[in-house]
């Protein structure tokens, strides 16, 4: 069985990132980039698969700019076994990265397609679902268990108030929720080997898309500001400012 | 200009995030019509008729959309939207689920998660866990949309008149099927929904300790939500979770417990109109949010507090 995972450069999740002060756009000088941990909890579950002997080969593949071979080698150190770098400048929209993917799923047949539910910088939650469309592929988003059948695969999905579980006719695409596994640490030695995996550059062209824009960013604000109200001596008072102050209890 | 908004239902009611979703719809002007989609389910149409300022509930009863199955409930969207300019629905697991997967039907965008509607294409959403506010703007004729509920005062329930049209449509993709559901029972009001939440952070040490919060949720009908440290740590499930990547909320009155406040929770939470934070740590930026701080050990404060109420 073939699982093709999917990877995005992202704006390390530990930076807090701010407006320009012109509006423009975010500020991404000199931030420090990692993998997006959704796609990162997605290796790890592909590679547990194939620890498992259910997955026989991994496929990484990132949409973005050369850059994000690097975010490729993390999942190749990880445990994926090639990669496929999808060339496009600037940054793509979840539509333009889903018909992108179906160009590579349509190269590369996976069975099972990991995906991470959503990248922590545009927050948007689309791209698995609208490759699921365009594929025709079912999908088990926000993925807390995933179990591999005879040609199915079921998955427990972490819905508002508890848990769904679907069963999917395989190939499907499975986007990964915070709870499906901890992701490993890669090794020195892995990181080492992970530099002579093979990795291929494809372009738009190649995968017969053209990218077009739905959707155009055109200012960023930060926030409102909340005021930091007073702090309170104890319980007593407490109760007191929420029953005759605030008036909330 | 005409609106379709997805219903979040469970066949036999409305949920109320399809309030706000229509107080979205309505902003937008124009028509307003509700999709209910489900299987036996014509008492929660009934009841999207009730709701205020909805011209026609589109009633498709077929067991393919019973358990709300994106792949099928995506082409019936699809299908119906052909006769609208906005297709709308809540961001909640359902309307995350279904709509980009009809946005990429239409082969259009999807604006996920929206704030506020500034003009008929431009809108504003939240990027970076919240830490910035986006303004985009969409150039699809027909604009695929998910609405942040806190950010639009629900629509009344009652008052409205919509006719009831039943869809014949039948949807099924055949690729996926729906095996079982465990959904927490509790009697107290639902996450999203509840007017007070009392949230328990890594502070609360482990899951027992968070029955020191039940006694306050039960004297306040609050419900209990938690910090992404707190579900990460295994104390509590995660529908639990309250933060960018959990649910988010915007209580009268959100109770912060053993919390520091990392952006993510804060992301969830910010927007309730009053918020109590009790930490041992007084350097904790859960108090740069909160109005009222109380820097006590929780397992001392906490039945203070419920004796006190």
């Amino acid at each position: 069985m073939k699982a093709l995972v999917a990877v995005k450069r992202v704006v390390d999740y530990n930076v807090k990132v701010r407006a320009k002060a012109d509006g423009t756009d975010v500020d991404l000088n000199n931030v420090k980039m990692a993998i997006n941990p959704f796609c990162e909890i997605a290796v790890e579950e592909a590679v547990r698969l194939k620890e498992a002997g259910t997955v026989t080969e991994i496929v990484a593949v990132s949409v973005g700019e050369a850059s994000c071979q690097e975010q490729i080698r993390t999942a190749l150190a990880l445990g994926a076994d090639r990669g496929i770098h999808v060339e496009v400048e600037g940054r793509p929209e979840p539509l333009t990265i889903a018909k992108l993917l179906k160009g590579v799923v349509g190269q590369e047949s996976p069975d099972l397609v990991i995906m991470g539910k959503q990248s922590i910088d545009g927050d948007n939650n689309q791209t698995g679902q609208m490759l699921g469309a365009l594929t025709g592929m079912g999908q088990g988003t926000f993925a807390s268990e995933v179990k591999i059948g005879e040609g199915s695969v079921e998955v427990m999905r972490e819905v508002d108030g508890g848990l769904q579980t679907v069963s999917l006719t395989l190939p499907a695409i499975i986007t990964t929720d915070l709870r499906l596994n901890e992701p490993r640490y890669a090794s020195l030695p892995n990181i080492m080997k992970a530099k002579k995996k093979p990795l291929d550059t494809l372009t738009p062209e190649q995968l017969s898309v053209s990218i077009q824009t739905h959707v155009t960013q055109v200012g960023v604000t930060p926030p409102p500001e909340r005021a930091a109200g007073i702090k309170v001596e104890d319980v007593s008072q407490l109760v007191d400012k929420l029953k005759n102050e605030a008036k909330v209890i | 200009m005409k609106t379709l908004v997805v219903a979040e239902h469970d066949n036999a009611a409305l949920k109320a995030a399809t309030l706000n979703a229509v107080a979205a719809a309505a902003a937008l002007g124009g028509e307003v019509d509700i999709l209910v989609a489900g299987a036996g389910c014509s008492a929660a149409a009934d009841a999207a008729a009730q709701v205020a300022g909805v011209t026609k509930v589109i009633c498709a009863d077929n067991a393919a959309y019973e358990h709300q199955l994106a792949e099928n409930v995506s082409l019936l969207v699809a299908e119906l939207g052909a006769d609208y300019d906005n297709l709308l629905a809540p961001s909640t697991a359902n309307g995350k689920n279904i709509m980009p997967r009809v946005a990429a039907l239409l082969d259009v965008g999807q604006i996920s998660d929206i704030l506020s509607i500034e003009s008929a294409d431009t809108f504003t959403r939240p990027i970076y866990a919240g830490n910035v506010i986006a303004t985009v703007q969409s150039s699809d004729a027909k604009k695929v949309i998910t609405v942040r509920t806190t950010a639009f005062d629900a629509v009344a329930a009652e008052g409205g008149s919509a006719t009831v049209e039943a869809c014949a449509a039948a949807h099924d993709a055949g690729v996926s099927q729906f095996v079982r559901e465990e959904v927490a029972q509790s009697d107290r009001p639902e996450l999203t929904a509840a007017s007070v939440v009392i949230s328990g952070g890594r502070g609360m040490q482990n899951g027992d300790n968070f029955s020191l919060l039940e006694g306050i949720a039960d004297k306040l009908n609050a419900a209990i939500g938690a910090s992404r440290a707190a579900v990460d740590a295994g104390f509590v499930p995660n529908d639990y979770q309250v933060g960018q990547t959990g649910k988010i909320v915007a209580p009268d009155l959100y109770i912060a417990v053993g919390i520091s406040g990392a952006i993510q929770h804060l992301a969830g939470m910010k927007d309730s109109k009053v918020i109590v934070a009790i930490n041992k740590d007084e350097d904790a930026p859960i108090f740069q949010v909160a109005d009222y701080g109380l820097v006590a050990d929780l397992f001392e404060a906490l039945p203070e507090l419920e004796a006190a109420i």
